[in-house]
Parts: structure tokens; C-alpha cells; sequence
């Protein structure tokens, strides 16, 4: 563990019960600059309400969160546009923070949908409103991202594209990164931190860690036990204490 | 110059065009037409009070639309009736206290009829002031509270993580809204303040693909429902504040027009 400066928003024994329902509960994790820490787990574990509790949109918590950044940038799972709004992906883009046209256009084109800047919101396909909403999330230059199945609905080759690019925006900007996905391969290749989830953390550490703990396999099986061993060989660099990146 | 009737109706209808055109789209957008006509119908109330403790009329309805608007928010915390119903209750028996108010109220003249539908003729050059200077202070506030509170229109939980405080936005709007009532009752009546804010704003929603065109666009044909009201209302000798909303209704339709084009340009 590095430095304690370093750390962006960290969560002590955090819950959420809604309808007299625990939604999760005992949840202990800690983001830092430049690391990637990643949610798994099955449908209803928990994943998205752990990553509202972190972003203080659910507010009547158990435990506490503690948040030492204001620059955060969110991809959420699910998002309901009304339609009444009649909105620009432009528009959009400067949403929550005013910010200058080449900005746009540079996280536009990272994402690959600058020739969408001036269509409406409602037009666009699923795959093309995802790209959409990470480019907005990264334009802000954010020091915490939290991106809540941030591919979901993109075409395969841009799958991979985008999660090169998060990997390389975590480096970049040196922001600490909270990922939820359901995709085990590229978790496991690009991640500093596991937390396993089923309604409470179950397990959590290094990918490699949580491969091998019994909850886990039992939780996803044998095989997905095998995805993650096999990254295991894949890394080309260490991360520093600082947090920089040395290549093997 | 403001000693004609009519030009001092003008200068107010034109002021509180301004101010409900922005207000408008937020009215569209939030979906709170019946939330506006709940704050509507209780500013009688507001009125019999002014006028039987002798009190400035608008601010009067100003506190009573904001505890109105209080009231309703702690009814949908504390019972399981849908918002449409709680509306509709606050609005009609504010509407009806108010009425059964002026009933005991016998010792003053009431135009009831000039309350709900506005008068022409009760503007005065005070109310000059009041309009203009609380639309301005209005627009003021919009401005500052704009990007938390369109984030928030926008998607909740986007505005409220990445830290534009939406629920502080929403309270301010609510204010807002009691304050647009406040100053611009006399000038359309209760029943018609709401068209007022959402007829020009629905009509620029037809013509517009962006949100600030729309604004734009809400208040020219909110001013544009204000001159054409008021000439006509001369010309016809028809009522008033209908005739600004019979206006805005036809701005409207003729935007329809305007859809069927682009969509036929389209094909």
C-alpha cells in the first residue's frame, strides 16, 4: 500500500439497505491515483450500489465513505434520458463542467465518435451513446472515473479498444479508476485490485489472489478460475510504490 | 409614458415573458406543468390574504405558492398517494379556501373574474417595478443555479456524483417557480399562468435540437404571444390574459407545421 495521500475515496464497512433489504453490506476498499480497482460479481451483488455509495449518490448509507477528491467522472450502468430535453451529444459533453471545443474533440475521437458531436443524444445506437458517455467522463480530465460496465453494447474489436484506452487514460492522467464489468479476461489483464462481491465482499485482492480463493471458484466456477491464472503470465510491467509504471 | 393602460400592460406582459420562457422549458422538461397549476391555484389564496391583512399583493402569494410548495413535498415523504393526486388536492382545496375566504370578505369589492383570468387595466406602474425587477432577480438566480439544475434534468445521478448538488438546484427552482406566480398574476390570472409557461415552450421544443435555441425560441414566442395578445385583446375588445394564451396557441400550431416540413425534407 502506498501513501495514504494518495488514496481518492475509500469506503469503511459500508451498506446499503433499501426496503428493509440489504442491498450490500460491509463493504471495505480504498481507490487510489493511478490504480484500477474492479467490482465483480453475479447479477444483484451488489456491484452498481457499491459504486453510488462511493459516489455519495446513495445517502443514507451504514459505515462511511470518505471522498478526497471533487473531480470524479461516472459512466452509470443504466441512464434514462427524457426525451422531451432536446439534447446534442455537444451538449452533453459539457454537461456537469464547461469545457473547450478541442477537449471535446479529443475525448470524442479517443472514444471514435467525433463524427457524432453535433447528432441528438436520442439518435444514437446503444454501442455509439456508450462511447458517448465515457468520452464524456474522460474530457473532464477527472482524478477518480468510475465506470459501471462502461462497454456494455459495443461491437467486440471496440470492446477491447475501449479498455486499452481506460488502461491508458488510468496511466495517463494518473486518476484512480473504479471499474465494474462483467468481463472477466480483460479485468484480469488490466486491474491492480479485485473486490469479489456477493451482497458483501467476499473475496478481494490481486487478480491473482482472488483466482485462486475457494469462494470465488465457487462463486464463477472452475473455468473462470483458469481465465485469471493465465493472465498471470501477461503482465509487462510492475507499478512502482509512487504509482508509476516500470516495464519489465 | 407609462400613464396609458396599454402600454403599461405591454411593458408587463413583455417582462414576464422574459422570465417565463426559461422557466417554461424547465416546466417541459421536469414534466411540472400540474405542479405549476397547484402553485397557481393556491396563489388566491395568497391574494384574499393580501387583501384582507392589507399586505403587497405579491409577495403575499409569493410565501403562500412556497408553503404550498412545502407542504407538498412533506405530504409525498409522509403518505403513499401518488404526486398527481397530491397535486391535484393541494390545488383545489387551496383553491376553494381561497374562494370560501373572499366569501366572508364582504366589506371589499372582488373581481374574481380578473383574478383567475388577469386584467389589463389593474396593472400599475408598481407592478412595473415588481415584474421587472423580480424578473430580473429571477433570471439572476436561474443563472446561477443553471448547470446543477439542467445536469440534474439531464440525469440525477450524473449531477449528484459528480458534485452539482442537484437537490440544493431543485429547492431553488421551486422558488423560483412560487416567485414567477407571484409577479405575473395579475397580469394572466391564476388559471392561465401555467399556459404561459408551457405553451411558448412547447412550441420551441417543435422547432428546436438544442436546449439554449429552445430557451431562445420560448421566449420570442412567449413575447411574440404577448404583442399579438394584447393588440388583438384591443381590436376584439376580448379579455386580456386569454388572448396572450390564444396567441401562444396559435404560435404553436403553426410550429406543428414546421415539423411536418423536416420530416417530409427528411423522407
Amino acid at each position: 500500500m502506498s501513501s495514504n495521500n494518495n488514496v481518492l475515496v475509500k469506503m469503511n464497512n459500508a451498506g446499503y439497505r433499501h426496503n428493509d433489504k440489504w442491498l450490500v453490506q460491509g463493504v471495505s476498499l480504498s481507490v487510489e491515483k493511478g490504480k484500477i480497482v474492479t467490482l465483480i460479481g453475479p447479477n444483484g451483488s451488489g456491484k452498481s450500489t457499491t459504486a453510488k455509495i462511493a459516489l455519495g449518490i446513495l445517502k443514507k448509507i451504514d459505515g462511511s465513505v470518505e471522498k478526497y477528491t471533487n473531480k470524479i467522472g461516472y459512466v452509470p450502468q443504466k441512464i434514462s434520458i427524457d426525451w422531451t430535453l432536446p439534447l446534442r451529444v455537444y451538449d452533453f459533453m459539457i454537461l456537469t463542467e464547461n469545457l473547450d471545443e478541442k477537449t471535446i474533440d479529443e475525448a470524442l475521437s479517443l472514444t471514435g465518435v467525433i463524427h457524432l458531436k453535433d447528432k441528438s443524444l436520442g439518435n444514437l445506437s446503444g454501442g455509439e451513446f456508450q462511447r458517448v458517455l465515457l468520452a464524456r467522463a474522460i474530457s473532464k480530465k477527472p482524478e477518480l472515473l468510475v465506470l459501471d460496465e462502461p462497454v456494455q453494447g459495443v461491437d467486440f474489436t471496440g470492446e477491447i479498444a475501449l479498455y486499452e484506452l481506460i488502461k491508458k487514460i488510468s496511466d495517463e492522467l494518473n486518476c484512480g479508476i473504479l471499474l465494474i464489468s462483467h468481463d472477466l479476461h480483460t479485468v484480469m489483464s488490466a486491474t491492480d485490485h479485485v473486490v469479489c462481491l456477493n451482497g458483501h465482499v467476499c473475496c478481494s485482492g490481486t487478480p491473482i489472489d482472488v483466482a485462486k480463493n475457494t469462494e470465488y471458484k465457487a462463486l464463477f466456477g472452475e473455468q473462470a478460475s483458469q481465465i485469471l491464472t493465465r493472465y498471470e503470465h501477461k503482465h509487462d510491467h510492475v507499478h512502482t510504490i509512487e504509482g508509476k509504471i516500470k516495464k519489465n | 409614458m407609462f400613464d396609458d393602460f396599454f402600454i403599461r400592460a405591454l411593458v408587463a406582459g413583455l417582462g414576464v415573458a422574459f422570465v417565463t420562457g426559461p422557466l417554461g422549458c424547465f416546466v417541459v422538461w421536469r414534466r411540472l406543468s400540474y405542479f405549476g397549476d397547484t402553485l397557481a391555484h393556491s396563489a388566491l389564496l395568497g391574494v384574499t390574504i393580501a387583501y384582507s391583512l392589507e399586505f403587497n399583493i405579491a409577495l403575499s402569494v409569493f410565501i403562500i405558492s412556497s408553503l404550498i410548495a412545502l407542504i407538498l413535498v412533506q405530504l409525498q415523504n409522509r403518505t403513499n398517494l401518488p404526486g398527481d393526486a397530491l397535486l391535484g388536492l393541494l390545488a383545489h382545496s387551496s383553491l376553494a379556501v381561497g374562494l370560501v375566504v373572499i366569501g366572508f370578505l364582504t366589506f371589499i369589492r372582488f373581481d374574481v373574474m380578473g383574478l383567475l383570468f388577469g386584467d389589463i387595466l389593474a396593472v400599475t406602474v408598481d407592478d412595473l417595478y415588481i415584474i421587472w425587477i423580480g424578473g430580473a432577480l429571477i433570471l439572476l438566480v436561474l443563472k446561477l443555479i443553471w448547470k446543477g439544475l439542467f445536469a440534474s434534468t439531464v440525469n440525477y445521478e450524473l449531477a449528484e456524483a459528480e458534485g452539482l448538488n442537484p437537490d440544493r438546484a431543485k429547492a431553488i427552482f421551486t422558488i423560483l417557480m412560487a416567485a414567477i406566480i407571484a409577479i405575473s398574476i395579475k397580469m394572466v390570472g391564476l388559471l392561465l399562468i401555467t399556459g404561459m409557461l408551457i405553451i411558448p415552450a412547447a412550441m420551441a421544443r417543435n422547432i428546436s435540437d438544442s436546449p439554449q435555441k429552445m430557451i431562445i425560441y420560448s421566449i420570442i414566442g412567449g413575447l411574440l404571444s404577448v404583442i399579438i395578445g394584447l393588440f388583438s385583446s384591443l381590436e376584439f375588445n376580448t379579455p386580456s390574459g386569454p388572448s396572450i394564451i390564444a396567441a401562444a396557441l396559435f404560435l404553436f400550431v403553426i410550429s406543428l407545421f414546421k415539423i411536418k416540413q423536416t420530416i417530409k425534407l427528411k423522407n
